[in-house]
Formats: structure tokens, sequence, C-alpha cells
């Protein structure tokens, strides 16, 4: 009796993990196929690494190479952190890389520092790597990096904001990204800069990690302190999009001045809708096509991409300022990503 | 090998009158069926790929799986004791982070450095071990506690910046020493000697034995006469020293002391154990499991990207894998009943 269930359910545990090991394992092989073409020699391997798989910035930079690998007769293999913030995961996406033999690398780096010595090993076997996106600190550390210039998205907002205020005293709330990340700090002082203030004139400023849900609490408690708040600095579209439930909620949506960054389709959406006024647009498809094209070229003749390359940003808004040069939102949702 | 993967107490009463057969052993061990996946993955992805099947990548993969495999050995001690600990992966991150700033400021000397790093990652098993057995409260919630507590003091302490400029000592487990003609990390090696020693101390000492009562029944331990307080404390303080050298294997692997790290590898650590056989009701698995099911998470996170399968598909694999391994553990204490 004990016999028998023992060794029968020992048996079902051995054959119900084959199984379902098998399955999976012919559910990956098929996987494979769909996604990109199976290795065939002579072609070009290129990986793309980003922060993480489910962000829609991330996911319209992985069609952009995709579309460049399948044009350029490359093959393009992808990985991604488990969250933001997820060095560790991308150092291992690097290594498997280069263990898969890619001519060159794309990344995203979720931390500028730390992700550097993986980079330099990775170099150090010959392999191109370009930085889409985030700069690394230090910005050396890769071959070339491929990037909107969010200095300049912050001031073209900056100078917008300052236009669409008409001479009237601002009060402003800058809604952030997080400590000590590049990206976010280039746009405020970007942002600053344009308007013409400094932080002293900020009445408010908050981290948001550009969360919707977190962009909205920060407002919420902006309002609580500075109740006459004029202006709303924000990171990105989902920040601006939560300070706008917060301002609505308050009754105070209409005249309030909200800009943002990034040229998301929800985002540019909501400028047509008149809840963002203005948003410098960016576009990461570029940044990864034009990336693809680099490590081709590299795989063809040795050449490396090197330096600095701005991959553009364009003001939009329906409300045009005198002075300021901007394109109307059928622009934008022509050009969106997400 | 064989003594090893039946432990004591996971045997039913009748299989200890009949000598079982080597045959019969092997199949009902808890680890046998995560070997078996282990074996089908690395034989599919070495006719898929390559690149797959060289020393190189098996020592790749090593490498990839150190710090979350010695997390795992700690977890897995817990777990057999029926327990669970959530704040693994944000005490390894703050004892990496006390590490990396007290050497590359030049506070401490990098051994010193490093001392405190076990001491105070040591300290915090301690007391999720005194919390869980004094009070007592829930492990499950003692170290959901302690998540947050280390997670905070982590970026506290590092002012949310990365700690770069490391003295040697501190990335020597790094380093890789050639054998034949594959390269090894140092750090690989002192894994697989913890989940060796750990595995003998389970299946052969009085320790190991205790432990595996402690985690079948509490009250029938304290009964036999074994000292379950000091027994349950002793194994998170354990625990707790295994993510303190996991936290050195992290920044020799790095090369840097990164606040955002080990946000996900309580859960990856959890996942392993289950993997690897080890069941979360107590008292029945093995750190060799938990070694097995490491690998197989790495293997299939390596060969999926030699492959050119996107990320995400490995984290829908593991999802699949873990779902089976505690449904075959399920199943399987139904019929020993």
């Amino acid at each position: 009796m004990s016999r028998t269930t023992r060794l029968s359910s020992s048996l079902l545990r051995v054959a119900a993990l084959s199984g379902v090991a098998a399955l999976t394992l012919t559910a990956c092989g098929s996987g494979s196929g769909s996604g990109s073409s199976s290795s065939g020699s002579g072609e070009v391997k290129v990986g793309l690494i980003t922060k993480t798989d489910t962000n829609p910035f991330f996911v319209k930079m992985k069609e952009g190479a995709e579309k460049a690998a399948k044009e350029n007769g490359a093959q393009l293999s992808t990985a991604a952190g488990k969250f933001d913030g997820d060095n560790a995961g991308q150092v291992t996406a690097i290594e498997n890389m280069v263990a898969a033999g890619v001519k060159g690398i794309l990344i995203t780096p979720s931390d500028s520092k730390a992700i550097v010595p993986a980079i330099e090993k990775a170099r150090a076997k010959g392999v191109l790597v370009i930085a889409l996106d985030t700069p690394t600190d230090p910005e050396s550390a890769v071959d070339a990096l491929f990037a909107t210039d969010n200095l300049k998205a912050g001031e073209l907002i900056g100078e917008y904001a300052k236009a669409a205020m008409k001479g009237k005293t601002a009060k402003i709330a800058a809604l952030d990204l997080a400590p000590g990340v590049s990206v976010g700090v280039q746009r405020h002082n970007g942002f600053l800069k344009g308007f013409g203030a400094t932080d002293k004139d900020v009445a408010c400023a908050q981290d948001t990690g550009g969360d919707q849900a977190k962009g909205q609490t920060a407002m919420e408690n902006c309002l609580q302190k500075e109740p006459d708040i004029n202006v709303v600095y924000t990171i990105n579209e989902p920040a601006a999009l939560g300070a706008y439930t917060a301002l609505k909620a308050k009754g105070r949506e209409k005249d309030v001045l909200i800009v943002s960054v990034d040229g998301g389709c929800t985002g540019t959406q909501a400028v047509k809708d008149g809840k963002i006024a203005a948003t410098s647009q960016q576009y990461p498809l570029k940044m990864a096509a034009e990336g693809v094209k680099a490590v081709v070229a590299y795989a063809k003749d040795g050449k490396k991409a090197s330096g600095y390359t701005d991959t553009g940003v364009t003001l939009i808004s329906d409300k045009a300022q005198d002075g300021v040069t901007s394109k109307d939102t059928a622009y934008g949702l022509e050009n969106c990503w997400g | 090998m064989t003594a090893t993967t039946t432990p004591p107490g996971t045997s039913s009463p009748y299989a200890e009158l009949k000598a079982p057969t080597t045959a019969r052993r092997l199949l009902t061990a808890p680890t046998t069926g995560p070997l078996v996946a282990l074996l089908l993955a690395c034989a599919f992805f070495s006719f898929s790929t390559e690149q797959f099947l060289t020393g190189g990548n098996f020592s790749l993969i090593v490498q990839q799986v150190m710090v979350v495999g010695t997390l795992a050995i700690g977890q897995t001690l817990i777990i057999l004791t029926a327990g669970i600990d959530l704040s693994c992966g944000a005490v390894m991150a703050f004892g990496s982070i006390v590490i990396a700033k007290m050497a590359a400021e030049g506070s401490l000397p990098p051994l010193a450095a490093i001392a405190l790093g076990l001491v105070v990652c040591g300290g915090f098993g301690l007391l999720n071990g005194l919390l869980v057995q004094k009070i007592p409260l829930p492990p499950f919630i003692v170290t959901l506690g302690m998540l947050n507590v280390a997670f905070a003091l982590t970026h506290i302490y590092s002012e949310e910046q990365t700690v770069t400029n490391l003295p040697g000592p501190l990335t020597a487990l790094g380093e890789t020493f050639p054998l034949g003609h594959t390269d090894i990390t140092y750090g690989s090696l002192v894994t697989i000697a913890l989940f060796l020693l750990l595995a003998y101390s389970l299946s052969n000492t009085g320790w190991g034995r205790h432990v595996y009562a402690l985690g079948n029944s509490q009250e029938a331990a304290r009964l036999n006469g074994i000292r379950t307080s000091r027994l349950t404390i002793g194994i998170y303080t354990v625990a707790g020293l295994l993510y303190g050298i996991a936290a050195l294997l992290l920044i020799s692997r790095t090369g840097v002391g990164d606040p955002q790290a080990g946000q996900t590898d309580n859960l990856d650590s959890i996942t392993a154990v289950v993997l690897g056989g080890t069941s979360l009701f107590g008292g029945r698995g093995s750190v060799l499991g938990t070694f097995i099911g490491v690998l197989i998470v790495g293997v299939f996170r390596n060969g999926l990207q030699l492959m050119g399968v996107a990320s995400i598909y490995q984290t829908l694999i593991t999802g699949v894998l873990v779902i089976l391994a505690v449904t075959v553990d399920q199943l399987s204490r139904k019929k020993a009943r």
C-alpha cells in the first residue's frame, strides 16, 4: 500500500516536472521564432538592454531596434532589468550577450555609475557599447551616447511657460524624478533656465519617480503647502496627469499651467485635451534605430561610433506662444511613442 | 549524496522499516524532480545554441547565481523551520553599502569593513530571530518590517549614491583563475563551498536533525528535549551571516556598492528554494535542492538570452515552474499520508 503510493507519487512528480519542462521549452522555442530570426551565419548580433520591459518608452525603443535590425540584416536580442534601478540584472544581461557573441550592445543604464565596470569588461572584449537615453557616469565609459538633450527639453518648456504667463507672478511647483538621477536633474535645471528662474523661486519641489499616483500625491501635498501655485513643471507626462487629477479635485485645473517632457502618445493626447499646456517630445525609436545602424556599421568596417548624438526634441502645444517655436498636437500624435 | 537528499523527517515510517533500494531512494528524493528539470533544460539549450555547452558559459552561469544562491542557503534554513525571510535582499544591500562605504571612505581597513558588514547582517538575522521567537511574531510580518527598515537604512546611509573606487580586497572574490581553458570566479567557489558545508551540517549533524525536527513540529521537537528557542534564533542569525557573505559577493561581482541592489532578491531566493523541492510548510527539503533551484533560474536566463529570446519569457517560465514545483510538493505530501 504505502509502497505503491510512494512510488507512484514520486513517479508522478518526475513525470509532471519533465512534462512541463518539455512544454515550457517548446514554448520558448516558438517564442524565439517569432521574436527574432534564429542565428544565421554572417548576421550581425546586436543586444539591446533597457531599464525595464514594461515602460512604453522602452517598448517603443525595442520596436525601433527591431525594425532597424530587420532592415539592416542584423539579429537583435533584448533584455531588461526587473525594475528601474536593477543594476545586477543589467550586468547579467551584458555578460550573457557577450557570451552570445554580440558585436555591439545598446543600453539604457539603470544606474549610471554601477553599470560601468560591466561595460568596461564588455568593451575589453571588443564589443561596441552605446548608451541610449541615459548617459553613464563618467560619460566616457561607453563608446557613444545617443540621447535626447534633456537640458534643452527642459529649456523649451521653461521658455514656453514664461511666455504663457505673460508677465504674471509665477508660483512654481516642480514634480521631479528622484535625487541624483541625471535625466531628472537636467530637465529640472533646463526648465529653470528657460523660465529665467532659480531654485529659490520654486515654491514646492517633490520627487515622483515619474509615477502618476506619486505625482498626484506630490501635487496634493504641494497645494496644501502653497495653495496659489500656478505653474507646474513635471518630469514626465504620467507625473503631469497625476498633478492634473490633484488640481481638478481642487477645481484649479483651468488656471494652473502644467508643462512636461516626453511626448508619449497618452501625454500628447493630454496636451490636445488641454490637460497639459505643452510638452517636449523625445524620440526613443530613433535612438534605438541609430544605435543598431551604428553596430552594423562597426561590424562592416570596424569603425566605432563615438561621442554624443542628439536625437532631437520638439516642443508640442496647441496654444502657440509668440517667440517660442512649437508644433501642434497633430504633428505630436503622428510622431509620438507608446 | 544520496544520504543528503533523504534527510531525517522526510521519509515515512514504512520506508524506515524496509530498506529502500537505491533506485527508489533516488526517485523519492525531493531533489530528483528539480534535477531532471535542470538536465532537460541543459539538454535543450545545448541543442539550440552552440555557445551554451562550454566551460566558460557554465562558469558564467554559476557566477551569475552566486549572490542569490548564497541568500537562498539562508532562506532554505529558515523555510525548513516553516518560516520565511522577506528581508534577505534588503539586509544584503545594507551590508554591501556598509562594507563599500566604510572601506571606500577609508573609515576602516578593507578587511575590518568586511567583518563589520558580516556583523551587521548577522545582527539583523539575530533581531529577526528574537522577534520571531521571543515575542513571538509571525516570520512573514517580522521580516516584512525588517525589509523596510533595512531598505530605508540603506538609502539613508548611502545618501542614494552608488559607492565606487573600492579597494582591492573588496572585489577580490570577483577575480578569476584559469582552470584548463575556463576562467573560474573565486566567489563561485565560496558559494559552492557554503552549499556543501550547509548540506553536510543538515544531513550529518545533530544540529541538522534538530532543524528538520523543528520544521516538522516545534511542539514535538520541544517535548523531545530540543531547545527550540535557541535553535530558531541561531538559524536566523546564521542566515543573516550568510546574507553578509552574499553582500561581499555582490560587491565583488558588480565592483560597486549599489543602494538599489537586491530589491527582488527576497522573492528570487524563495523561488530558488521552492524550485529546489523544499516545502514551504517546513521540515522537508535540502540546500542541494536549492542549489539546483538557483541553477534552473540561471540556466533559463542564460540559455534564453543566448537564443535571443526576450527576458520577459524567462520571467514567464520561472513563474510556471514555481507553481509546478509547489503543486508537486503539495500532491506528494497528500499521497505520502
